[in-house]
C-alpha cells in the first residue's frame, strides 16, 4: 500500500505544531509530576543519540569516515565548539577521509 | 497591536531578532541542505521539501519524518514518531510559557510556539525579563526561510554535486545532533549514561535480523521511550533542579553558559 506524501507532511506538521503550541497556550504553571518531568528531561538526549548512531556510520560511502567524524565531533563538542562548527568539522573529516581512501585503495 | 505592544519597542525587538537570527539562518541553510539530500532519497519533490521544512522546521523531526515516508509506514506511525522525535519542543514550550507575561494573548503564544526550534528557543529564553514576542518573530522571519530554502537546495542540487561532497554533507545533520547532546553529557553523568545506552541499544537493534520488520523510525521512537522512561524511573530529577530544564534546553540550543 502506498501513502500520499502530502498527507504524511500534513500529519507531521500538525503534530509538530500541537507539541510546540499546546504547552505554551495551556500550561500556565510548572509541571509537578516527577516522572513526567524526568522523562521529558531525558527524551531529547535519548532520541538524538539513537538517531545519530549507527546512522552516522552508514550515511557516508566509507564507514570508517563516519566513525572518525563521530569521534572528532564528540571531542569538538566536549571542548565547546559551536553547533555549526561541529557540523562543518564532521563534513570535513568525511571528505578528507574518503578522498584519502580513494587515492590509496585498501 | 493592542495593549503592551508599543510600536517602537516592538520594532526594536523585531530588529534584534533578525540580527540574532542571521547567523542561525546561515547555519540552518547548510544543515537543511543535508536534510534535503535525505528528503530527495525519500522521494520528496522540491515543493514538498519546502512545505515540510516550512511547517516542521525540525532537524531530528524531519529526519524521522523522511524515514517514515521511506518506509511507507502508516500515518499513525508518523504521528507517533513525530511526537517522540519532537518531544523536546514540548519541554521548550513549557519553559517558554514561564517567560511570557501573564497578559500575553493566545495569538502571540500560538505564533511563538509555532516558531520554536532549538536555536530560536535558545536565544528567546536567554533574553532577560519577560519575552517580547516580536523578538522571536524577527528571528523566525530570517531563520525559518533559511531552513526551508536550504532543504529545497538540497533536493534540487543534491544530485548535481559530486558523490564525495554529498557523502561529506550527509553527516552534517549528525554533527548537529552531537553538538546538542555532548555539552549536556559533559555536565551530567546520567545524560552521559543515557547517551551511551542509546548508542549501544541502537547499534544492537540495527544488528538483530529478527527486528528487520520494524521500521527505523519506529525503532528510534520505541528506544527513546524505553531509555528515557528507564532513566526517569532510575534517576528522577530532583524538585530542587527547578532550573535544570531551562539550563538543559539552553545547552541543547548550543548556547554557551
Amino acid at each position: 500500500m502506498t501513502h500520499d506524501i502530502y498527507i504524511y507532511i500534513l500529519v507531521a506538521a500538525a503534530v509538530s505544531c500541537l507539541i510546540r503550541v499546546l504547552p505554551l497556550t495551556l500550561i500556565r504553571r510548572k509541571i509537578k509530576n516527577p516522572f513526567l518531568r524526568s522523562f521529558l528531561y531525558y527524551v531529547p538526549y535519548a532520541t538524538l543519540a539513537v538517531m545519530t548512531f549507527p546512522a552516522i556510520i552508514t550515511a557516508p560511502q566509507v564507514p570508517l569516515a563516519g566513525i572518525l567524524a563521530l569521534a572528532m565531533g564528540v571531542v569538538a563538542a566536549w571542548r565547546g565548539v559551536n553547533m555549526i562548527g561541529i557540523a562543518a568539522l564532521c563534513c570535513g573529516v568525511v571528505f578528507v577521509c574518503e578522498t584519502l581512501v580513494s587515492v590509496w585503495p585498501m | 497591536m493592542g495593549a503592551g505592544c508599543q510600536v517602537n519597542r516592538n520594532r526594536d525587538a523585531f530588529a534584534n531578532g533578525i540580527r540574532d537570527g542571521f547567523p542561525i539562518a546561515l547555519g540552518y541553510f547548510a544543515v537543511a541542505f543535508s536534510l534535503g539530500i535525505v528528503a530527495k532519497k525519500a522521494g520528496l519533490s522540491p515543493f514538498q521539501g519546502f512545505l515540510s521544512s516550512f511547517l516542521n522546521h525540525a532537524s531530528a523531526g524531519e529526519y524521522a519524518e523522511f524515514t517514515v515516508i521511506m518506509a511507507d509506514a502508516p500515518y499513525l506511525e508518523m504521528a507517533f514518531v513525530i511526537l517522540v522525535a519532537n518531544m523536546r519542543y514540548l519541554l521548550m514550550s513549557c519553559a517558554l510559557s514561564q517567560k511570557f507575561d501573564a497578559k500575553t494573548s493566545w495569538v502571540h503564544r500560538v505564533l511563538v510556539g509555532f516558531g520554536i526550534t532549538d536555536e530560536i528557543f535558545g536565544i528567546s529564553v536567554g533574553k532577560p525579563g519577560a519575552l517580547n514576542p516580536c523578538y522571536s518573530y524577527g528571528a523566525m522571519a530570517i531563520a525559518l526561510p533559511g531552513w526551508a530554502l536550504g532543504t529545497v537546495m538540497g533536493i534540487v542540487a543534491g544530485n548535481v554535486l559530486p558523490a564525495s561532497v554529498v557523502s561529506a554533507l550527509s553527516v552534517a545533520l549528525y554533527g548537529m545532533f552531537v553538538a546538542i547532546i555532548i555539552p549536556a553529557a559533559r555536565k551530567n553523568k546520567v545524560i552521559r549514561g543515557v547517551i551511551a545506552a542509546s548508542f549501544l541499544a541502537s547499534f544492537a537493534v540495527s544488528r538483530i535480523p529478527l527486528l528487520d520488520g520494524i521500521s527505523d523510525s519506529m525503532k528510534i521512537s520505541l528506544l527513546t521511550v524505553l531509555i528515557a522512561g528507564g532513566a526517569a524511573v532510575l534517576f528522577p530529577i530532583g524538585e530542587e533542579k527547578e532550573d535544570a530544564k531551562t539550563e538543559a534546553a539552553k545547552t541543547e540550543a548550543g548556547e554557551p553558559d
